[in-house]
This record gives C-alpha cells, sequence and structure tokens, in this order.
C-alpha cells in the first residue's frame, strides 16, 4: 500500500470511529435535557434518576467523542496537506467557526452541568445542558457546511489549477457555502439521524431494565422505554423524508453517486430500485435480483417515469469533460452501504413500534426476545448513521472536492509510507482498545439501573462535599 | 493594520489563551505523579481541573482551525511536516481525556491506577512537545521552495528546540502547583507552594536560558523588551510565591506564559514558518494566507464571539473558584 491508500485508510478508520460517539451526543443531550426538563416541571423524581442514569451513559460516550475529536482536525493537515492547500481559504472558515460558536459552548457548558448542580439555581442549571445541546447542533451545521462543499463546490472561484500545484479554490460568497442545497438537505437528515441514535438508544437501554428487571423501577423506565420509541420512530420519518429530498439533490449535483448506489450501468427509463441483488455488480446479468419497478426514478427525481442516467453513460460524459480517468466509485461498497443504511433505519423504526405496543397501557413486557431486541436497538441507527457516511464519501470518489480536486492530489506529499502507516496502526489499536473500555463501562452502568434521587441542594457552605467529583 | 497581521495576532492570542489554560492543566496532570499522597489527595488534583479542562483544551481546536481559515499554507505545512510530533500528542491527548474521565468511573485500584499514568504521560507529552514545535517554528525548518517540509523527525529535536520543551514542562509544572495552591486547602496546599517554588528555580533558569538564546537569535527592541519582561513576570510570580499570595504567584505564571508566548510569535513575525534553507522559501502572513475575502468573513465572526466566549468560561471560573481540599471528596 502506498501513503495515499494508507492515508485514505486512516481517514476512514478515525472518522467512523469518532462518529459513533457523535450522533448519541447530539441526540442524546437533548433527550436528556428533555428529561431534566420533565423533572424540573413536575418535581417528580423518576425523571430526575432518569436523567443522572442517562447523563452518566452520554457522558461516557462524549469523553470518547472529544478524545477522538481533535485528530481529526489534525489530519486534514497532517495527512491531506495539498487538500488543505487548495481548499483551506474555505473549508478552513466552517472548522474555525465550529471551535468558536459550537465546541466552546459544548465544553464550558457540559462543565457547568456536570460540576454545578449544587453551585446553579436548579433553572440555571437545566440552561446549562441545553445550552451545551445547542452548541452540538451547532457544531453538526458547520462540519456539514464544509462537507457540503466536497459534495458540491459552491461559492468559490479557481485561482490556478491543482495540476501545476499552485492553483487553490477561494471563496467568493460564504453564503452560498452556507446555504449549499446539499447542505441544506443533508443538515436535517444528520439531525434526524442523530435523534433516531438517541431515540434507539434511550429505548433499547429502557425496555431491557423493563423485561430483565419488572419489580425494580419500571415505573421510571416504561415512560423512558416510550419516550426513547416515539423519538426514534419520528425522527425515522424525518430521516426517510428529509432523504427523500437528499436523494433528488444527490441525483442533480452527484448523478454518478445515484447511478452508483444501485450500481445501474445502463441509462434506464423508467428505472427500478433493487432491494437485494446476488452477483458481482460489475454490470453483469446477477444471478438474482429483487426489483423494485419504477422505484429508482422516484428516488432520483420524485416521478415513476424519470430517466435516471447510468454508470457507463456518465463516465462518457466525465472522460469528456475531466480528461481520461476512471470517474466510477466503488460500486459494491456504494450498493451495498446505501441497502444497508436503509435497513438498519427501518429495522430499528419497526423495533421502536413494536415496544409501544409491548407498553401499552402501562404494560411491563415479558418477552425475553424484546430485551434481545433492546441490546441491539441502539446499534442498528449507529450503525445505520456509518453506512450512510460510508456510502456518501465512498460515492464521491474519485474525487474529494467533487469535480475539482482528484483524491489522489490532496495527500501530503511528504509524508512517508512509515508515518501514514504508523500513525494508523497505532490509532487503530488504541481505539480497539478504547472501545473495549468503553463498551464494558456502558454495560456496567446499564445493568446498574437507576441511581438515587439524591435532589442536589444548592448551597454556599464552603465545607459541604462536592455534588460531583471525579 | 492589515487583516493578515490581525489573524497572525489573533492565532498568537488563541495560543496564549491555551498554553496558559492548558498549561495549568498539563501541570496539575504530571504534579499527579508528584504532590498527591493517597487516593483522596490525587481527586482533589484533579478536582481542581475538572470542570474548566475540557474547554480549555478548546483553545487548541480553535487555534488549529483559524490557522487552517486565515493561513492555509501554514497549516499544511505544520501539520504535514511535524507529523510524528503531533501523532504523539494526539495520542497523549486521547490516553489523558480517557483517564481524566474514566478514571472515577469504576471502583478498583488498579484502574485508577492506569488512568494516572495515562493522566501523567498525556500531561506531559504534550507539554513537552508543545515547546519543542513552537521553538522549532521560531527557528526555522528546512521548507522547500514548494512549501514542503523536507527534514526529518530528528531535525526538530535540536538543542534550542528541546530546550523550548523543557522550558514549557518545567513552567507548566510552576504554574500548575502555583494553580494548585490556589484552588486547595489543607496539606496538599502546603506541599504545592513548597514544591512550586523548589522547581521554579530550574524554570527559571531554563525559561532565562532560553529567551536570552531567543533575543540573541533576533535581537530587536521588541524582543528585548518582551523577553525582559517574560522574566520580570516570573520573578513577579515567585516574590509572590515567597509571601503564599497564590493568585499573585499563578498571574505571575501566567503572565510569563503569555509573554514567553508572545515573544515567539514577535520574532517570527512577518514570517509564519521560516525556512533554514533559504529566507525565500519561508512561509510568511503573505504567502500563505487565505483571501482578504475570508478574512474579512472570519474577523466579523470573531469579533462577535470571541467577547462572548471569555465571557461565559470566565463566568464558569466564576462559579467554580471554590478552594477544594479532601473533606470536599464525596466518597
Amino acid at each position: 500500500m502506498d501513503a495515499l491508500e494508507l492515508a485514505r485508510w486512516q481517514f476512514g478508520i478515525t472518522t467512523v470511529y469518532h462518529f459513533f460517539f457523535v450522533p448519541l451526543t447530539i441526540g442524546l443531550s437533548v433527550l436528556v435535557a428533555g428529561m431534566q426538563t420533565a423533572w424540573w416541571r413536575t418535581g417528580n423524581e423518576r425523571w430526575l434518576r432518569l436523567t443522572r442514569f442517562f447523563g452518566k451513559l452520554f457522558l461516557i460516550n462524549f469523553a470518547m467523542g472529544i478524545a477522538t475529536g481533535i485528530v481529526q482536525e489534525f489530519q486534514f493537515g497532517m495527512n491531506w496537506s495539498d487538500y488543505s492547500r487548495f481548499v483551506g481559504d474555505i473549508f478552513g472558515a466552517p472548522l474555525a467557526i465550529e471551535g468558536l460558536l459550537a465546541f466552546f459552548l459544548e465544553s464550558t457548558f457540559l462543565g457547568l452541568w456536570i460540576f454545578g448542580w449544587d453551585r446553579l439555581k436548579p433553572g440555571l442549571h437545566l440552561a446549562c445542558i441545553w445550552i451545551a445541546s445547542l452548541g452540538t447542533v451547532f457544531s453538526a451545521f458547520f462540519i456539514l457546511a464544509a462537507n457540503s462543499f466536497m459534495q458540491n463546490p459552491v461559492g468559490y472561484k479557481l485561482n490556478g489549477d491543482w495540476a501545476d500545484g499552485t492553483g487553490r479554490a477561494e471563496l467568493t460568497d460564504i453564503g452560498a457555502v452556507f446555504s449549499n442545497k446539499v447542505l441544506l438537505v443533508t443538515f436535517p437528515h444528520q439531525i434526524f439521524g442523530c435523534f433516531m441514535v438517541a431515540g434507539a438508544f434511550v429505548a433499547g437501554i429502557a425496555v431491557w431494565q423493563l423485561v430483565r428487571h419488572p419489580d425494580r423501577d419500571a415505573d421510571a423506565f416504561r415512560p423512558a422505554a416510550r419516550m426513547g420509541a416515539v423519538v426514534l420512530i419520528v425522527a425515522g420519518l424525518g430521516t426517510m423524508i428529509s432523504g427523500d429530498f437528499q436523494g433528488k439533490v444527490m441525483t442533480e449535483v452527484q448523478p454518478m453517486k445515484m447511478a452508483a448506489a444501485e450500481a445501474l450501468y445502463e441509462d434506464a427509463q423508467p428505472a427500478p430500485f433493487s432491494a437485494f441483488t446476488i452477483g458481482t455488480l460489475d454490470g453483469s446479468e446477477p444471478l438474482f435480483q429483487l426489483e423494485v419497478p419504477r422505484l429508482l426514478s422516484f428516488l432520483a427525481a420524485g416521478n415513476f417515469d424519470a430517466e435516471v442516467r447510468g454508470i457507463d453513460s456518465l463516465q462518457a460524459e466525465y472522460e469528456k469533460t475531466y480528461g481520461p480517468g476512471d470517474y466510477r466509485p466503488n460500486i459494491p461498497v456504494t450498493y451495498w452501504t446505501f441497502r444497508m443504511m436503509i435497513t438498519a433505519g427501518a429495522v430499528a423504526m419497526v423495533a421502536g413500534a413494536w415496544i409501544l405496543w409491548a407498553t401499552r397501557r402501562r404494560r411491563t413486557p415479558a418477552t425475553r426476545w424484546l430485551a434481545y431486541t433492546g441490546i441491539a436497538l441502539p446499534l442498528l441507527p449507529l450503525f445505520a448513521n456509518s453506512f450512510g457516511w460510508i456510502f456518501t464519501e465512498m460515492g464521491r470518489q474519485p474525487w474529494l472536492v467533487f469535480g475539482l480536486l482528484p483524491t489522489e492530489a490532496g495527500v501530503s506529499p511528504g509524508t512517508t509510507v512509515a508515518e501514514v502507516g504508523t500513525s494508523l496502526a497505532a490509532f487503530t489499536v488504541l481505539y480497539g482498545f478504547l472501545a473495549f473500555v468503553e463498551v464494558r463501562l456502558l454495560m456496567t452502568y446499564v445493568k446498574k439501573g437507576l441511581p438515587d434521587a439524591d435532589p442536589p441542594v444548592v448551597s454556599d457552605d464552603e465545607d459541604a462535599p462536592l455534588a460531583f467529583a471525579y | 493594520m492589515e487583516l493578515t497581521t490581525v489573524w497572525f495576532v489573533l492565532i498568537a492570542i488563541l495560543w496564549i489563551g491555551y498554553l496558559v489554560l492548558e498549561g495549568f492543566d498539563f501541570g496539575v496532570g504530571m504534579l499527579m505523579a508528584l504532590l498527591a499522597q493517597d487516593e483522596r489527595e490525587r481527586r482533589v488534583l484533579l478536582n481542581t481541573i475538572g470542570p474548566v479542562w475540557d474547554a480549555n483544551e478548546v483553545w487548541l481546536l480553535v487555534a488549529g482551525g483559524a490557522t487552517f481559515a486565515a493561513f492555509p499554507e501554514w497549516y499544511a505545512t505544520l501539520f504535514s511536516g511535524f507529523y510524528l510530533p503531533l501523532l504523539l500528542i494526539l495520542l497523549a491527548l486521547i490516553v489523558r481525556v480517557i483517564g481524566i474521565e474514566f478514571r472515577s468511573k469504576r471502583p478498583d485500584a488498579s484502574w485508577k491506577r492506569w488512568c494516572d499514568v495515562g493522566i501523567i504521560i498525556g500531561s506531559f507529552v504534550p507539554a513537552l512537545l508543545w515547546g519543542v514545535a513552537l521553538a522549532n517554528i521560531a527557528r526555522g525548518v528546512p521548507i522547500d521552495a514548494k512549501g514542503e517540509y523536507v527534514g526529518s523527525f530528528f531535525d526538530l529535536l535540536n538543542p534550542y528546540a528541546l530546550l523550548g520543551g523543557l522550558v514549557t514542562v518545567s513552567v507548566f509544572l510552576v504554574h500548575g502547583a502555583f494553580f494548585v495552591a490556589l484552588k486547595t486547602t489543607g496539606g496538599i496546599q502546603g506541599r504545592a507552594r513548597s514544591f512550586a517554588k523548589r522547581v521554579a528555580l530550574l524554570a527559571g533558569f531554563l525559561t532565562t536560558a532560553f529567551v536570552v538564546w531567543t533575543v540573541a537569535r533576533d535581537t530587536t527592541a521588541a524582543t528585548v523588551l518582551i523577553g525582559a519582561a517574560v522574566l520580570i513576570a516570573f520573578i513577579f510570580g515567585l516574590g509572590h510565591a515567597a509571601a503564599d499570595r497564590d493568585g499573585w504567584a499563578f498571574a505571575g505564571t501566567a503572565l510569563a506564559i503569555g509573554l514567553l508566548t508572545v515573544l515567539l510569535f514577535v520574532s517570527l513575525f512577518p514570517d509564519v514558518m521560516p525556512s533554514s534553507l533559504n529566507d525565500a522559501w519561508s512561509l510568511t502572513v503573505d504567502n500563505a494566507s487565505a483571501t482578504p475575502y475570508t478574512l474579512k468573513i472570519m474577523t466579523w465572526v470573531a469579533a462577535a464571539f470571541t467577547p462572548l466566549v471569555l465571557l461565559y468560561q470566565g463566568w464558569s471560573y466564576w462559579v467554580f473558584r471554590r478552594r477544594i481540599g479532601v473533606h470536599h471528596i464525596p466518597a
């Protein structure tokens, strides 16, 4: 493997890994804030206990997000320095703004929330977690603005060409970057995706507790399970609708990605959507394929009769526009990740509906299968998020910035195979170990069940013990 | 003032914020190995930075992001050129976060010991390497005509840069100890005070050598004045430490760290990364910068939001102003 390939693997591994923690942080911060609000409004202690329980799990997850987050900002420069030179004028701004507007909010107000139970009045303390949540949403917006530029560059002009080593893209319209149509559809899709993860997390853990320990805190875990399931299903619907819009924008700005999502080689009108294929996906006749007629036409254009461009004709067109080269992404990867994203999300929604049904009218379910479902449920939307991003990023290949900068032109020219290999190995080993630590910790605290309510007392007593300490 | 200069100054300010704030975090982290005598005292140390360390670290992220946005060439050359030191810093920072956040999440003593090791190493390595990296930036490194770093890892380990690393480690230790003295009560406070006084001599000696070397490399009225100010601030801190005025002592090291950063940036300007091979190949505020349009937008954003950030971050320090001792640590 050369440095380019290693750098791509490193970006993929570190980013997918980091993104295991991000959606849960964004979604769960809001759900925990909601639980604390319920306690604040009703004074019912079960909501305080749920706040503390899910708050603890949230913080374990958040710590992993911070730990793996700095790598993200650094590796653009470390492994992708020519990319950084090429897009820095545009790409750097949302990153810097993300730090200034979002990360400071998140970190400061979470610190206040974690340690401030006995220092801040209840309303002010509650405001802290809401402000921190707001920070996470800001963060999503700005980083998606940066990514959307890579999918659909707007608001720039080219100064020189990347090929001569001096060219770069320069910002001409920041408004266009922040109203990029890819951003406008991706942001809601991602936020709904985050709430699916958080809803599934809360519902799964709560229903597991309900089935396993029906006599322990069922009056708290039942509403939690239902709250999580409702969030999961509503967010699931939102994800579907926003995803549908996204598909149409994608077809417009990156038609090759849509063709690759279906492994559609020849232009088709109308175009079917295959739910499942046994075959090589290289354009040869598949051994078996389960097809829904006309569905791809609808996904791509909102019309069951629309034409959808195929890989071969787009390849021919791109050769004309961009010169000789292979402009096809990795088709099996795009084809299968697209389907796994949809399937994992849909199965999670069905499981959410099952949980709602099983807990209807204050019922406490006793089915073992529901407990197993509870264990698997948090992973489904989480992996759907990963698959979605692997699809989006792999589907953009061979471009780093679509139509402007090929991936191979962005890699750091000076870094060696030994350097990238060392860092890839180091991150993989460390991240693997941390995954083990994190999962064990989460399981320990999930099994423990709800902590005592221990209502916080705001006091000026200089000698009172800390309400929370490391 | 030109916007490129404005952003040079802003990035210097972000580094000052980072080094002053995370400087005592690193100091406290390293002191976990040196000051605490039992589990409760280790927890006292950790909880002095508990509510604030994360926001302190964000200064680094913003400094990095601002460099990317305002000086893409600088960001690209620096981060790809200093590959292995940055990798080590990243790994150390990851281990430190996990140590801090997960230490209390399990009851067993061996887990806590491993977390302590993570916190100590995770504080020492960045404390050392940031000094090495910043000194190298100021000194100049092999950069070719294309703005690529062409040296090796070992080129970064030159005597001047290593001295810079020793300065940051020793000064952060003193700074951290002053912070502990300011934030704690009881036995650990006394030990922090006497530790700071002992290490301060070494730190003062190393800092003086580094300042003299820096000023000798680039002797102007400004560097001489700022260099002198670094030493005066440090002595100011020590003077107050002698009388156990913890707040003023801490202010002294904070000022010294800030001024030392100013000294490096002033000796750098108008370069951002001088080339040791050929002056014409140096990255400067002009040839490494983003477009005026981007700089203008970034200036507006920074002007609008930086005061707000300072306000609420300052407020969080106010909320957690209380000194803590072993009796504050819950079981």
